[in-house]
């Protein structure tokens, strides 16, 4: 058979029943296999939707996304997309058509270098050589991206060997001598780790994406419950740990609650789990978290020790380690009475700085009420999406996410343009439940093209447009930072986004009169097909609190 | 410390951080790849990215024809080795790294120096090549070009003794190395 259609049934093989892509010449004999070979493939209407769709997918179902692009600018159109998933340890497969063979370094039509464009962003790649060499390349580039820590894995593939006749055998191992990622971790330090939080009077669990990805969130829950133990989460390690919950302290970080820095800033003990210890959680890195040990939980042993040096390094999966941590920690029988010092403190700091906010006195619709509004309306069951930016944060801030997979945004990239094809790649994945985007109406016109694609397939998101006419988070910086000279930033009445939305075949709405907001939201998540609503919100409203970029926990402002 | 099961009280200031550390010497990492294209450009490209410095770099084949061998020295002084050769571990294709201990080390670099050598210097040139044993392998009127091989101190010093003759030019590969003894590198 073709290698194309040995292409097809590796996809089936593992598992694929969705693909997001976009045709071209070099991938033509791709295209020719998926005529007919039974895996359903939408047509996006730019490769970075695609990217983004797979993204989401990946992100809502734990499965393994699948994005194509063809050779030169189907390839570098990718790029934002695989760069995201390899910030955020997405598990993609991207596959891209490449010129023919003989055209390879002759700068050929659509030729670019996609594995030399491509190769500090992904966790591996594949140039396929040979045509024999594609079906185990398949296997081992999902095998790649879905185990240890996932991330992007592309396989460029000349036209001329794709359509090469080859014999197909099933591919049943994968052979990578070089790749054995640590799943289990060592017992002695999970001891070590138990007796030090058995020890420990001031402790704090700091969880990160990695116990999403690790789909450990009841076993973090568990040992969050193991004793009274504060837990916090960064931006992408929410809803792996239900909030609101009596031992939940908020998200951490830049526009982290003052609670939870403050108890980063004054704890003797931190629990890192599947976490980095970013720039947007540590702020001013000599001055974070002085008074604390870590014990620091990855599967990649390249983060322990990376930015923060770890005191009890345990390498594995979240999955693995926390439930015998628990168990560890259970047998120690430690006093719980030893935490009510440090929560009588913890109290006292999120009485004196709730999240909170100066409501409008008319109808204006305040960000942070739509996000309230949104809550309310969705009664919290959904998955949400988001784009980069004030309304990233403030959803962060005040959509309680209470389970895995329900929070999907771009973090470590900060992509403009994410959340509307995350978010038809996530209703691509999980059909039965509501999916929303929340987005910014300057980030969402980076990939607004998909939602024709929504409107072809029937792929019922819901957008709401939080539209302050700014580039807020880049205003609220200039406005807070460089004296008030707003350079840039403001995109004024344009588009008129219902008008857009007609355009594209879904349905367009805009709100303006927060009383009547809940009600307005709930008609819109009830309309069928999809939904792109322009809310106009207050145009000048910052996102607080904050940590001013390279200060420290307790320099926090607002 | 850390004693399976009991409940013996540790205090949270025993315990220290180990990595992270800069050891402030020379380290040669011999680094054994797939001999795929593109393997040295994931190596290189990684450096680059991190802002790891390569001091030297040599490249070559192993007994076994799907290996390859990668040799580089770094300044401990620079980079915390541990995060070097924890992020070279991520590369798939790379198959096994040592942080080889120097006490325990051949390592050897080969240099040809091209030294303008006429007349009276001639001799004396011909003499430090003795000391050092290089060899004189071409030889013209005015210039002679000399091989030198050893360990990166030796190459140096050599370089630092025939530099007031004329050194019109130098090649010199990087460090490889492999370890002492019988077991493999």
């Amino acid at each position: 058979m073709r290698a194309v259609d040995a292409l097809m049934e590796c996809l089936k093989a593992e598992g694929v029943d969705v693909v997001f892509g976009l045709p071209g010449g070099a991938n033509l004999p791709t295209y020719d296999a998926f005529y007919d070979a039974g895996i359903r493939h939408i047509l996006v209407r730019h490769e970075a939707g695609g990217g983004h769709a797979a993204e989401g997918y990946a992100k809502a179902t734990g499965k393994v996304g699948v994005s194509l692009g063809t050779s030169g600018p189907g390839a570098t159109n990718l790029v934002t997309p695989i760069c995201d998933a390899m910030m955020d340890s997405v598990p993609v497969v991207f596959i891209t058509g490449q010129v023919r063979t003989e055209l390879l370094g002759t700068d050929g039509f659509q030729e670019a270098d996609t594995i030399g464009i491509t190769m500090p962003i992904v966790k591996h790649s594949f140039m396929i050589q040979h045509p024999l060499e594609l079906p185990r390349s398949i296997h081992e580039a999902f095998h790649i991206a879905r185990t240890g820590r996932p991330g992007p894995v592309v396989v460029d593939i000349p036209q001329d060997l794709s359509r090469a006749d080859i014999p197909y055998e099933p591919v049943t191992d994968v052979h990578l001598p070089g790749y054995q990622p640590t799943t289990d971790g060592n017992q002695k330090q999970i001891r070590l780790a138990a007796k030090a939080l058995a020890n420990s009077r001031r402790p704090v669990i700091y969880a990160g994406g990695g116990v999403i990805s690790a789909n450990a969130g009841a076993e973090l829950t568990e040992l969050g419950l193991a004793d009274n133990f504060p837990v916090t989460c960064t931006l992408m390690g929410l809803g792996g740990f239900p909030a609101p919950h009596e031992q939940w302290l908020g998200m951490l970080g830049m526009h982290g609650t003052r609670a939870a820095n403050y108890a980063m800033d004054e704890a003797d003990l931190i629990v890192a789990i599947g976490a980095r210890f970013d720039d947007r959680i540590t702020g001013k890195l000599s001055e974070f978290a002085p008074r604390a040990k870590f014990i620091h939980i990855d599967v990649d042993p390249a983060e322990i020790s990376k930015n923060v040096p770890a005191h009890i390094p345990i390498v594995g999966d979240a999955k693995n380690i926390l439930p015998r941590l628990t168990a560890e920690y259970r047998a120690l029988e430690p006093d719980p009475a030893r935490l009510e010092e440090w929560w009588s403190r913890i109290r006292v700091w999120q009485e004196r700085h709730p999240l909170g906010y100066e409501d409008s006195k008319d109808a204006e619709i305040k960000p942070q009420y739509m996000i309230q509004a949104l809550y309310e309306a969705t009664k919290g069951d959904a998955i949400v999406t988001s784009d980069v930016g004030q309304h990233q944060m403030w959803t962060a801030q005040y959509f309680h996410f209470n389970q895995p997979r329900r929070w999907i945004n771009s973090g470590g990239l900060g992509t403009m343009g994410f959340g509307l094809p995350a978010a038809m790649g996530a209703k691509v994945g999980c059909p039965d439940q509501t999916v929303v985007c929340i987005a910014g109406d300057g980030s969402v016109q980076m990939n607004m093209q998909e939602l024709a694609t929504c409107a072809q397939e029937g792929i019922a998101i819901k957008v709401f447009i939080m539209n302050n006419g700014y580039l807020g988070m880049v205003r609220q910086w200039q406005e807070l930072f460089w004296d008030k000279r707003y350079s840039q930033v403001e995109t004024g009445q344009w588009p008129d986004f219902v008008k857009v939305a007609e355009a594209y075949g879904a349905t367009g709405m805009r709100f303006e009169d927060k009383n009547t907001l809940v009600s307005d939201m709930q008609e819109a998540l009830a309309t069928e097909g999809p939904v792109f609503v322009d809310v106009r919100v207050t145009r000048e409203e910052n996102t607080y609190p904050m940590i001013p970029a390279g200060q420290a926990a307790r320099d926090m402002v607002g | 410390m850390g004693e399976p099961g009991t409940k013996e009280v540790l205090s949270l200031d025993e315990l220290d951080a180990v990595a992270g550390l800069r050891t402030g010497r020379k380290h040669i990492l011999s680094i054994l790849v797939e001999n795929k294209p593109g393997v040295l450009t994931r190596i290189a490209g990684l450096f680059a990215r991190r802002g790891f410095n390569i001091d030297t770099l040599a490249v070559g084949p192993t007994d076994d024809d799907s290996v390859s061998r990668v040799t580089l020295t770094l300044d401990g002084a620079v980079h915390p080795i541990d995060q070097v050769t924890k992020q070279l571990h991520k590369l798939v294709n790379v198959l096994k790294i040592r942080d080889l201990e120097p006490e325990e080390t051949l390592a050897r670099e080969l240099a040809l120096f091209k030294i303008s050598a006429d007349g009276a210097g001639r001799a004396e040139v011909m003499q430090v090549c003795e000391i050092f044993r290089a060899k004189i392998v071409d030889v013209t009127k005015r210039s002679v070009i000399c091989e030198v091989t050893g360990t990166h101190a030796k190459v140096e010093a050599f370089e630092r003794l025939v530099r007031p003759f004329g050194l019109i030019e130098m090649a010199r590969t990087g460090e490889i190395a492999i370890s002492r003894g019988r077991s493999e590198t």
